[in-house]
């Protein structure tokens, strides 16, 4: 599947089907993070059962404490 | 007009009218270690009325990389960043008032200035969750805006937090993100603080000038490494029952008092103690008192720094510690009870 990750198109591998999944993805299912995808915000226990398609535009930003 | 503000009255958007705005806002600025440096300079350049910076830590050579306002001196000398900050700022820009308060920005403190002295604007540039909680609680009890920025590595990220109108930090994050996890080890490059202190301090003239209309409003985050770039609007996570900016708020930061007395410091080896009450010590007494326990120690006018085995204790002169080369607290307050009483 291709999504456009923070503005960049990239491809995930089949077993990214839920925004949880493209977290663990990018190993950032431990941090704090906010995602948007279609320009809607997913609560985070939406996370598990928000499905992504073939073009999703998603945005993660997550949080860090230094400063 | 004023020469030294010609280019950016030159700038449509803040024009003799908003630089006459600047003059008149005091801004506090909550850490003076890397962040801190660049908002402090940016914002004491652009002409602001009233810097207060308060900040509990001392320079250290590990700073300067990327620390702007400090030089060797400073880190020779172990001057507290709140003092040599307020030295150099005051040697860009004399038109300032820079007051310098070097303390830990606990629920007490800063609560007790905001209060008193009720600035235009708080500026984060700490390097820890628990910090940034008391900010926001402070901000929205007190209906002021306060520019969240924080970095690591070549990632950083920044947003505005306006009371009455945006969310709020807790609204968020939900929970308080526990050390661990933002504790970041993972280095940083001058870089990065840059573009986070140019969106904390492009949205700080936007304040100052009052301009609200042109506020980003957007959770903004870039690595500059790997050359990504995130912005998200998230007015949606606003919450009505928030205990900070919800309808009935209870401020919950602000009476967690106990839970500052100890902290490990993010990434350093550290842990800082708070004694219960605050303290007065004679700094050059106090340093004569370990060298005749044997203890190498040196004193200026604001700490003492002794020496103990592969441990090193940092006393301020209000009998507040730095433990280094521990992040056991139980270790740390053994050592400062011990030398201390
Ligand atoms: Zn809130």
């Amino acid at each position: 599947m291709t999504l456009i990750v923070n503005g960049e198109t990239i491809t995930v591998p089949d077993e990214v089907k839920t925004v949880s999944d493209l977290l663990s993805h990018f190993r950032l299912d431990n941090k704090l993070a906010i995602v948007e995808v279609n320009v809607r915000i997913i609560q985070k226990h939406e996370y598990g059962i928000t499905t992504l398609a073939n073009g999703d535009r998603v945005e993660i930003v997550h949080f860090v404490g230094g400063g | 007009m004023n020469e030294r503000y010609s280019r950016q009255q030159l700038f449509a958007p803040i024009g003799e009218a908003g630089q006459k705005k600047i003059r008149e806002k005091h801004v506090v600025l909550i850490g003076a270690g890397a962040l801190g440096t660049g908002n402090a300079e940016a914002l004491v350049r652009a002409g602001i009325g009233k810097l207060t910076i308060i900040d509990r830590d001392y320079v250290e050579w590990s700073n300067l990389q990327r620390q702007q306002l400090y030089s060797e001196a400073d880190a020779k000398e172990r001057l507290p960043k709140a003092i040599a900050a307020k030295r150099r700022l005051e040697q860009v820009n004399s038109d300032v008032q820079i007051e310098a308060i070097v303390g830990d920005a606990g629920p007490e403190e800063l609560e007790a200035l905001v209060a008193e002295q009720r600035p235009h604007l708080l500026i984060d540039a700490t390097d820890n969750f628990d910090a940034r909680m008391v900010i926001n609680d402070v901000a929205y009890k007190y209906s002021i805006p306060w520019i969240y920025g924080a970095c690591v590595g070549s990632y950083g990220l920044s947003y505005a937090f306006i009371p009455g109108r945006t969310p709020c930090l807790y609204c968020l994050l939900e929970t308080v993100p526990q050390g661990g996890l933002t504790c970041d080890t993972a280095g940083i490059i001058s870089p990065t603080v840059q573009m986070v202190v140019s969106y904390q301090t492009a949205e700080a003239l936007k304040i100052l000038v009052e301009d609200r209309e042109a506020l980003r409003g957007k959770l903004v985050s870039f690595d500059l490494w790997t050359n990504e770039y995130a912005a998200i609007r998230i007015d949606a996570v606003k919450r009505d029952n928030c205990p900070t900016c919800g309808h009935d708020p209870s401020y919950p930061f602000l009476s967690y008092e106990q839970q500052t007395k100890t902290a490990v410091l993010c990434g350093r080896d550290s842990v800082q103690i708070r004694p219960s009450a605050r303290r007065q010590y004679d700094l050059n007494e106090l340093a004569a008192l370990f060298r005749r326990q044997g203890l190498q120690a040196e004193a200026n006018p604001y700490l003492v720094s002794v020496s103990i085995g592969d441990k090193r204790l940092v006393v301020f002169g209000d009998g507040r510690a730095l433990v280094h080369g521990t992040k056991d607290v139980q270790e740390a307050k053994t050592i400062y009870y011990r030398y201390l009483g």
